[in-house]
């Protein structure tokens, strides 16, 4: 089956490095980390102290204080990095059809700042209930889909999709399933995540999940050097507007790069744990590849899930090999988070994002933080250690994976007409 | 204006994000102020909080205007 082909017209991110598309590429290429002390609560008592935080964001110079008032942390970056988005995009009410627009939009958690807030303030009360009648629509996640859409008159396709730490690639491909199938024209797809809280820190802190490197917070996420110690809370917003070839085209618009594929998994292992010889992660880059129509040998950069935990990294690694075989010793990978830490649902899109600016400007972001080999990995992999490296991008692969077992991959490509 | 009005004008202000020179005291919340049904709400959970008192569903029903915020508070608030 001919299926249609699909395009990215239009990119907006707020980052821990960056609250535009263009900061945020400038310092990964630069090799800046995002990592900081905790500023947006008294963290003094937390295992983890610093964050991947963005900077400088004030609600206010974006919407009226009323709005923003209405509106958790994570849907404000959404409204935000979105805005950036369908601007870049060119989109507007004469050259699109609107009823053809969708969103598609993930987070992993949602608003669970709002949901920490509502639940202390009773029970500090008497007993009696006075709960914000804004509380649970400012909580739920799908609301940064329902709020975009509401911002910009999007009446097509509008939900959200959940997998954890996998949900912004989630997104992306169930974007592009919509688009192929002509349920749309135009899909505005991404994530949001901000939950560097009481709850978010203490609870990913209780799992033994993350660095406590607080005595060195810019160099403590390190993906695949021997001393890593868990992953880095991160918070960030990434947008991006998919379209339908032809439409694009009609249109005039600018085209950055197709996405031509887009494979998911699951492990079936074990909560929070990934499988130890990387099943479920071989079979979505396989998934990924085939879905593309591709060859393992036409990808040549990964972007990874790396985290920096001591499991996670060896076991995609692994799977790296696996899939690859001998092209894989010719590949560039990195692992971006070194840089902006782990931002949940927001990852899988930021990374793509990453992927998207490697596929246009050939250059590959660097893992940075490496000071020493780990044994358990194969030195002839490139991890593309601590500076950028140049290289013709044709095509790029993202990996991420999520607690529950969910692995998403998602494929990026040179636009050729 | 009393001490309760000027008070209560604030609440609306800085809820509803109006201007001051809007909230007479014969401003509808919702069709002058701009105002939901759950910015109504959040309102009325205002008034309580500000004159810690409670106000039942029926008699919340029953506030829609700035004058009959006023006029209820100053009759019921401690």
């Amino acid at each position: 089956m001919q299926t249609k082909r699909i395009v990215v017209t239009g990119i907006g991110a707020l980052t821990p490095i960056g609250n535009n598309v263009e900061t945020y590429w400038n310092n990964l290429i630069n090799g800046v980390s995002g990592a900081d002390m905790i500023t947006q609560f008294d963290a003094s008592k937390f295992k983890t102290r610093f964050a991947c935080e963005i900077k400088g964001f004030d609600p206010t110079e974006f919407m009226d204080r009323k709005e923003a008032r209405k509106l958790d942390r994570f849907a404000q970056i959404a409204l935000v990095a979105s805005d950036q988005a369908v601007l870049d995009a060119g989109i507007t009410k004469e050259n699109v059809d609107h009823d053809r627009v969708g969103v598609i939009f993930a987070s992993g958690i949602g608003g669970l700042t709002t949901f920490t807030e509502e639940v202390t303030n009773f029970v500090h009360g008497d007993g009696t209930p006075r709960f914000n009648p804004f509380f649970i629509p400012k909580m739920i996640l799908d609301i940064a889909a329902g709020q975009i859409s509401m911002k910009h008159g999007f009446r097509g396709p509008n939900y959200a999709v959940v997998s954890a730490c996998a949900s912004s690639t989630n997104a992306i491909i169930s974007a592009m399933d919509n688009l192929k199938l002509g349920k749309a024209d135009i899909i505005i797809t991404g994530g949001s995540e901000a939950v560097i809280g009481i709850a978010g820190m203490g609870g990913f802190n209780a799992m033994k999940a993350m660095s406590e490197r607080n005595d060195d917070p810019k160099t403590a996420s390190r993906p695949y050097d021997k001393d890593r110690d868990g992953f880095i809370m991160g918070e960030a917003s990434g947008v991006l507007v998919l379209e339908e070839l032809e439409h694009a085209i009609r249109r005039g618009a600018k085209i950055y790069c197709e996405v031509v594929g887009g494979g998911a998994t699951a492990d079936a292992y074990h909560l929070t744990a990934p499988h130890p010889e990387g099943l479920g992660a071989r079979n979505v880059m396989n998934a990924a590849l085939r879905d593309a129509g591709m060859q393992a040998n036409e990808i040549d950069y990964i972007n990874t899930h790396g985290t920096s935990t001591p499991l996670g990294d060896i076991a995609e690694a692994k799977a790296i090999t696996e899939v690859f075989g001998e092209h894989a010793y010719h590949l560039n990978i990195s692992a971006t988070k070194s840089m902006t830490g782990h931002c949940l649902g927001a990852a899988g899109v930021i990374e793509a994002i990453a992927c998207i600016q490697t596929v246009i400007h050939d250059i590959i972001p660097p893992t940075i933080n490496h000071f020493t080999d780990d044994p358990d990995l194969d030195p002839r992999l490139n991890f593309t250690f601590n500076k950028a490296q140049k290289r013709v991008v044709n095509a790029a692969l993202s990996n991420t994976f999520g607690f529950g077992g969910h692995n998403a991959c998602v494929i990026v490509k040179k636009y050729k007409a | 204006m009393s001490d309760i009005a000027i008070r209560v004008k604030k609440i609306i202000v800085d809820k509803l994000g109006v201007d001051e020179a809007e909230v007479t005291n014969e401003a509808s919340f919702t069709n002058d102020l701009g105002a939901d049904s759950l910015d109504t709400v959040e309102l009325i959970m205002e008034f309580e909080k500000e004159f810690n008192i409670s106000i039942p569903d029926e008699q919340a029903e029953t506030i829609t205007t700035v004058g009959q915020a006023v006029a209820y508070l100053e009759e019921h608030a401690k």
